[in-house]
């Protein structure tokens, strides 16, 4: 059946069955390809997205979960005050490497940031451990998070 | 690969390579040919390093895929330091598949991989570059009729100073094509460097924070289709038959796709085609491997280790240095199948047509997988386009285009181009695997307690015999057995190899850090054996056999430095050293481990230091041995492919766990400067991780492992 679906702010018409993952509506049918595929099981993170605020992993979240939900993701995160935070600290910590998972990490920072502005480490490995990078960036990654709740400056410690 | 050490036998001086330019699309363009590669291709604008376009950004070719190691910015660099602009006027853009001019100087193809490209490219980028500096401030002299030497290049503009006037390249593109082309330009000394060597923010890296970076599986040419593909779980096996009536009927199924050895659903987007292949009830003949499982290729590896040896290297008199010493160490060090679990899983997507084929992929041989999408439809080369994209990690996965073929065959079949997707456990468990690897190490020692004798058997496959040929010579794979004889000096070696192949069917290949990662466990571990049982520091006594080996020792010294080696670090606790020489650079990483009673084992620091000559980008250096070290840890902790009735019982990152960020050690990396010429980067952290953890262990607990992944049941004290 057709759903409508509110993504980034725009509404969507999508005729696709009950239990498609949104990854792939994202992807293959409204063109959003910044969302990645990595594992199609939760277990990477890769596929992370915003549900109302909420990071959530779009592999396993059908459209018909989402209902009217207000979905945002990677392409329109920067445009959201601790999005543009993030882009910039992931940026001047030379975080990405490949850059495949980090739509998701992005994803996954944004919303720790959303609901803690200080995170601990502690914090920290609870909120991003389910995002998997096979380029190793977890320690750029840690120090990025510090750097953009501290508002971008560089003083601190720095992780 | 370390091929790449052997790669420096290559002699890249600038005698191999002349420059061509001319002006193409109103464009100038530049282009090094390799001396033995300079017949073909004479005029194609596209056979250009650098493009200066009339207005508008300079493109600079990279002939080098990025996968994450930075080698957009690393080649971009050399080709910007000579060239005299800045990295924000210029736009780097992927070489397409022509191995005429974008093959690898030393590896005589058009590859990424074994951390070659920055020697490969050192001095032809440097040259290009400095070669249209030249051309256009000799048309800048001649348009305002002033001796070239009172000219001078800066920020894309040539500049007389003495009159103040100045002009961009892009005004002096026509011009400068009709200059003749210098023989034998200057390149600039160190001491002039602007961007060699300075912190610069990465080039490619924007787009991948906000979405827009294309990978392989985000090609969307009009009206794709996607389709999910099933391969015979067993290697070498084939399809039997298939009951596709239940995924027809799925919403958005278009089509099911049999072939031979796999069947894909083709739909209008990849959840369908997922659904749709859960609902097809397929039959396999799982052929020749059906009964083959781990124990029984561990058991066929153990007999090659019995069995015929070429010998791969040989000084002194190996058997009267072992008849006249018994006292020593010998032990059989054991690696698993490793897959590489890219982030991104492999895909690629194709458009045939009856006269021609579009590959859109993200692969490390772009070339070969041209070549290999032509032979598949029976097309000429030339009407073969790839279209190569930014990798979501490379890993060695992506040297090889298997995944292109198998979506070629598919997309013969479709009407209109149709993007082909592994599920991750299709990728898993349809890799070019790390293949089994055992070395044993046999080391005597002398009154002294020093090593006199080094003997190590190596048990690989030669992957060089099928990958590049010249790297297989005399029966020896020269990267299995790179590093095995170890960087120590000792007067009697001998390097043993025999070479055993995985069972028909499975596709073995390159895993980062190539010959070095399988042998450094061997190398490290039994040099730190032998450290042991002559009861004299790992670290001095690394240090005695590195006499002729400076910057070795340097590393090493100042890791141990850096380290604290030699504090106390109380119970449970242990540090350990892996060394590496390779890839043209030089490492040293001390691991410190704890392990508590239980056997819980927790790796809590892991400190580097590196020497890889000229650096070309200090951060980009930091990253990638951060990234080498990650990429080893996830291996020694976790890294272990199980074979069942031949097939790989793991599929996904459940059971084939990677390293995640909460066990993450602090990890510090030292740099040497140096003004020697640059080593490689991208897989000089990898190989020495797991000797280090694994002697670290050994201090922490006096248990001696040769066996990975860890097993740490086996480290339980209480």
């Amino acid at each position: 059946m057709a759903y409508s679906l509110n993504v980034n702010g725009r509404i969507h018409s999508v005729d696709v069955d009950a239990d498609t993952p949104l990854l792939w509506v994202l992807r293959d049918v409204i063109g959003l390809t910044g969302t990645k595929f990595g594992c199609g099981v939760a277990q990477c993170g890769a596929c992370t997205i915003h549900l109302d605020g909420h990071a959530v992993r779009s592999c396993v979240t059908t459209i018909e979960s989402a209902g009217s939900s207000a979905i945002m993701t990677i392409e329109a995160i920067g445009s959201t005050p601790k999005g543009s935070v993030v882009q910039r600290a992931w940026l001047e910590e030379e975080v990405v490497q490949c850059g495949y998972c980090q739509s998701g990490q992005i994803m996954s920072a944004v919303a720790l940031l959303n609901a803690n502005a200080m995170p601990s480490d502690g914090d920290i490995d609870d909120a991003m451990s389910g995002n998997i990078c096979r380029c190793g960036t977890y320690p750029r990654i840690r120090a990025a998070i510090k750097k953009a709740a501290r508002g971008g400056s560089n003083t601190g410690n720095g992780g | 690969m370390s091929l790449l050490s052997r790669a420096n036998d290559v002699q890249l001086s600038r005698r191999t390579f002349v420059m061509s330019a001319l002006l193409a699309g109103g464009s100038l363009v530049i282009t090094p040919r390799f001396a033995a590669l300079a017949q073909a291709n004479e005029a194609k604008p596209l056979g250009a390093f650098i493009r200066i376009p009339a207005t508008g950004k300079i493109e600079l070719v990279i002939a080098s895929v990025e996968m994450g190691q930075g080698v957009y910015m690393g080649l971009s660099t050399l080709l910007a330091e000579e060239l005299e602009v800045g990295l924000d006027q210029i736009v780097a853009v992927p070489a397409p598949p022509d191995p005429a001019l974008y093959a690898h100087p030393a590896l005589g193809d058009q590859i990424t991989g074994g951390s070659v490209s920055i020697r490969g490219f050192w001095e032809p980028m440097r040259h290009a570059g400095a070669t249209a500096r030249t051309m256009l401030i000799a048309a800048a002299a001649d348009q305002w009729g002033v001796p070239t030497t009172s000219c001078r290049a800066e920020l894309g503009e040539v500049i007389h100073a003495a009159s103040g006037r100045r002009i961009g390249y892009g005004a002096l593109v026509e011009r400068a094509a009709s200059m003749p082309v210098p023989r034998d330009v200057a390149l600039k000394p160190a001491s002039a460097f602007k961007l060699i060597g300075k912190p610069a923010r990465r080039i490619d890296t924007p787009a991948k924070v906000n979405g827009s970076a294309v990978f392989g599986l985000d090609a969307r040419p009009a009206g794709v289709k996607f389709a999910a593909i099933a391969i015979c779980p067993t290697f070498g096996g084939t399809l039997q038959s298939v009951n596709d009536s239940e995924a027809l009927k799925v919403k958005g199924v278009r089509q099911v796709v049999k072939l031979s050895d796999a069947v894909a659903v083709v739909a209008d987007h990849t959840g369908a085609a997922r659904k749709g292949l859960a609902a097809l009830e397929v039959t396999w003949d799982r052929g020749v491997n059906a009964t083959v499982d781990t124990a029984e290729l561990e058991r066929r590896a153990d007999a090659a280790m019995a069995g015929n040896t070429v010998v791969a290297h040989s000084s002194g008199d190996i058997n009267a240095a072992e008849a006249a010493n018994a006292t020593g160490i010998e032990g059989v060090y054991r690696l698993p199948i490793l897959p590489h679990t890219a982030m991104e899983p492999m895909n690629c997507t194709v458009h045939v047509r009856p006269d021609s084929c579009e590959v859109w992929v993200g692969t490390q041989v772009v070339s070969r997988a041209r070549t290999a999408a032509a032979q598949v439809t029976g097309l000429p080369v030339e009407k073969v386009t790839v279209h190569n994209h930014f990798l979501g990690g490379g890993f060695g996965r992506r040297l090889d285009h298997d995944g292109v073929i198998m979506a070629v065959r598919v997309a013969q079949q479709v009407d209109g181009p149709v993007q082909v997707v592994w599920s991750r456990e299709e990728d898993v468990r349809h890799d070019s695997y790390r293949y089994l690897n055992l070395s044993r190490i046999s080391i005597r020692l002398g009154p002294d307690g020093m090593p006199i004798s080094w003997r190590h058997r190596v048990v690989g496959p030669a992957i060089m015999a099928r990958f590049l040929p010249i790297f297989f010579k005399d029966g020896i794979d020269l990267d299995i057995v790179d590093i095995a004889e170890s960087p120590y000096e000792i007067a009697n070696k001998r390097v043993e190899f025999a070479r055993h192949e995985g069972p028909e069917g499975m596709l073995t290949g390159n895993w980062r850090g190539v010959g070095p990662t399988r042998n450094a466990p061997a190398v490290e571990g039994g040099i730190d054996e032998a450290a042991h049982l002559a009861g004299i520091d790992p670290v001095e006594y690394r240090r005695r056999l590195l006499r002729n080996n400076p910057r070795l020792r340097r590393v090493l010294d100042l890791a141990a430095a850096r380290a604290g080696w030699g504090n106390d670090l109380g119970r449970d606790r242990g540090r350990g050293v892996g060394l590496l020489s390779a890839f043209g650079s030089f490492a040293a990483l001390i691991a410190q481990v704890h392990v508590d009673p239980r056997g819980a084992l927790k790796v809590e620091r892991l400190v580097a230091a590196v020497d890889c000559g000229l650096i070309v980008n200090p951060e980009v250096l930091r990253q990638q041995v951060e990234s080498g070290i990650i990429y080893g840890l996830s291996a020694t902790l976790y890294g272990r492919l199980t074979i069942e009735q031949g097939a790989v019982v793991e599929s996904n990152f459940d059971d084939q766990p990677v390293l995640r960020l909460n066990e993450c050690p602090q990890i510090d990396v030292h740099i040497v400067e140096s003004a020697e010429a640059p080593g490689g980067i991208g897989e000089l952290g990898t190989p020495g991780v797991a000797p280090a953890v694994m002697n670290a262990i050994f201090a922490a607990t006096g248990q001696r492992l040769r066996t990975l992944p860890i097993d740490t049941a086996g480290l339980r004290r209480s």
